[in-house]
């Protein structure tokens, strides 16, 4: 038993070290330059935030602003799109060079890749149901199947705090599809995206009943340790918010703007 | 119990080495009830897969041809389409179209849930294995034998029930424990129609504790454990059944 025991935490520790071991070399912004190109990390289904056109290429509010960035770099700019379970890993093992996929800013993701300050947007979360349940409060999901996304933060919360059985899905694609079989009584996401799904056809007896929670902020992230493209996307971020960029991103994508959006604007102007 | 659970929080702060599904309650509940997950799918898709099989295996010695088809398209289908497309086919397109049952909180839900789904789904991909590997057992017993067993006024079902089955059975168990090993495995793929197994679950805590890389080796080392627990079963099956002097 001893043995095994420390088989397990020896090959643990391995695990630990080769994590830890991927420290990029800090010269990004020299490499994108070099390479001519710039590789984004954006959503593909996160509707109007960064989803998919009927030809399948990238576009929403995101993938606006990752070409303002290749567009100041004099770079071509190519998306890949990521999902909620593999954005971090993509960005930590070099498939992306930045990343704008909606990720909500938490001290623990701030250990793993570089989030750049100041926040550029905001959102918190809420959910989708059909109108004829009447939720009024978190509680009333209690002992009831509500279907999310594997890998949001907020599964756990809603399970742990108010005692939902979260259905995860890989996309939201599947979790609308399920919410709309019946198999789930709510979809537990981020309020931007049930906004913006709320107003869509199909869709007409559904809401967006709850007291938005968690509002919290989402951070754009670079490579762990490239402090120099850091620097650089924290010049960029500010000029959006100077500039009511994201404002104006944001009514061109039908979202109405969002407190955080405006206050950001106000305080760089 | 709990101290000992504390000890890899501190390992956590220590090393850096993450395993909440230890030390947090709630992770480790979870986990747990993935694991159950887990062994409950496989047991119950084993047991329906391995009669699939056997009835397959029975139809296609039908003497009516419509039988022989019907047995043989099923196989055609199920083995010549991925698990993962099978799994969603039936949960989201036939799923879909399952009539409804009034549900306690005033909604309506399919009639069959996505656990149900996961066990059809894999029971009749397995079974479709199951059949081929049965009849390459059927196949392997002497003609002379069911010959003599038909001159001793055997009907068919006693003749496949009580010769031909437990002889054919000898000679398939290795491929079919092979088929049954696989099918383990493959109740992973359930995690994409949300049936909360571990794969599901390790999933959910990777994402909340940005742990990727101990997740992964935790669930390498429990499939491991979990297959390797049915291997050395079948293989003590397989030599409890043993005949000796029959095959080699």
């Amino acid at each position: 038993m001893k043995t095994t025991i420390k088989c397990i935490i020896g090959t643990l520790c391995l695990g630990a070290a080769a994590l830890s071991g991927q420290v990029a070399n800090a010269e990004a912004l020299d490499d994108i330059k070099a390479a001519g190109v710039i590789k984004v990390g954006v959503k593909a289904d996160y509707k109007p935030y960064g989803f998919l056109d009927s030809s399948g290429a990238s576009i929403g509010i995101e993938p606006e602003l990752a070409q303002d960035v290749a567009d100041k770099l004099g770079v071509e700019i190519e998306f890949v799109p990521v999902v909620s379970s593999n954005r971090m890993q993509f960005l930590e093992q070099g498939k992306i060079d930045l990343m704008i996929a909606t990720m909500t800013d938490k001290p623990d993701r701030r250990k793993v890749v570089g989030i750049v300050d100041p926040n550029y947007y905001s959102s918190g979360t809420n959910i989708l149901a059909p109108k004829k349940y009447g939720f009024k409060k978190w509680e009333d999901l209690n002992g009831k199947p509500v279907c999310g996304i594997q890998g949001a933060f907020y599964n756990k919360r809603t399970s742990e705090n108010y005692g939902a059985t979260i259905v995860a899905f890989k996309g939201t694609a599947e979790a609308y599809a399920a919410l709309q079989a019946g198999s789930c009584v709510a979809f537990v996401y981020d309020d931007s995206a049930i906004v913006a799904k709320a107003k869509e056809a199909g869709f007409e007896e559904y809401e967006m009943p709850l007291p938005t929670i968690d509002d919290a902020p989402w951070g754009l992230a670079v490579p762990l340790g490239e402090e120099k493209f850091k620097d650089f996307m924290s010049e960029m971020t500010i000029d959006w918010h100077k500039s009511g960029r994201i404002l104006e991103l944001e009514t061109k994508w039908g979202v109405a703007n969002t407190p955080f959006a405006i206050a950001m604007h106000e305080k760089y102007k | 119990m709990q101290e000992y659970f504390e000890w890899f929080r501190i390992l956590y702060e220590e090393t850096g080495i993450n395993l909440p599904f230890l030390y947090d309650s709630y992770d480790r509940n979870r986990m747990f009830q993935g694991f159950l997950m887990t062994i409950k799918l496989s047991v119950v898709c084993l047991f329906f897969s391995v009669i699939i099989g056997i009835i397959g295996a029975w139809l296609q010695g039908s003497s009516l041809k419509w039988t022989r088809r019907i047995v043989d398209a099923y196989i055609q289908l199920f083995r010549n389409t991925p698990p993962l497309v099978q799994l969603y086919f039936f949960y989201f397109a036939i799923g879909s179209l399952m009539p409804k049952v009034a549900t306690e909180w005033g909604g309506e839900a399919p009639l069959l849930g996505n656990f149900a789904w996961a066990v059809i789904s894999l029971s009749f991909f397995a079974g479709a294995f199951n059949v081929e590997i049965f009849r390459s057992g059927i196949e392997a017993v002497p003609n002379s034998t069911v010959e003599a067993a038909e001159a001793l006024g055997f009907s068919k079902f006693q003749i496949y029930k009580d010769i031909t089955l437990p002889l054919a059975f000898r000679v398939c168990l290795p491929s079919l424990n092979n088929n049954l090993v696989n099918l383990v495995k493959t109740t992973t793929l359930a995690y994409a129609i949300a049936v909360p197994e571990m794969l599901y679950e390790a999933n959910q805590i990777w994402s909340d504790n940005v742990n990727v890389t101990e997740m992964m080796l935790f669930l390498l080392f429990a499939y491991f454990i979990l297959v390797g627990a049915l291997v050395w079963c079948t293989n003590r099956w397989e030599r409890a059944l043993r005949i000796p002097g029959y095959g080699s």
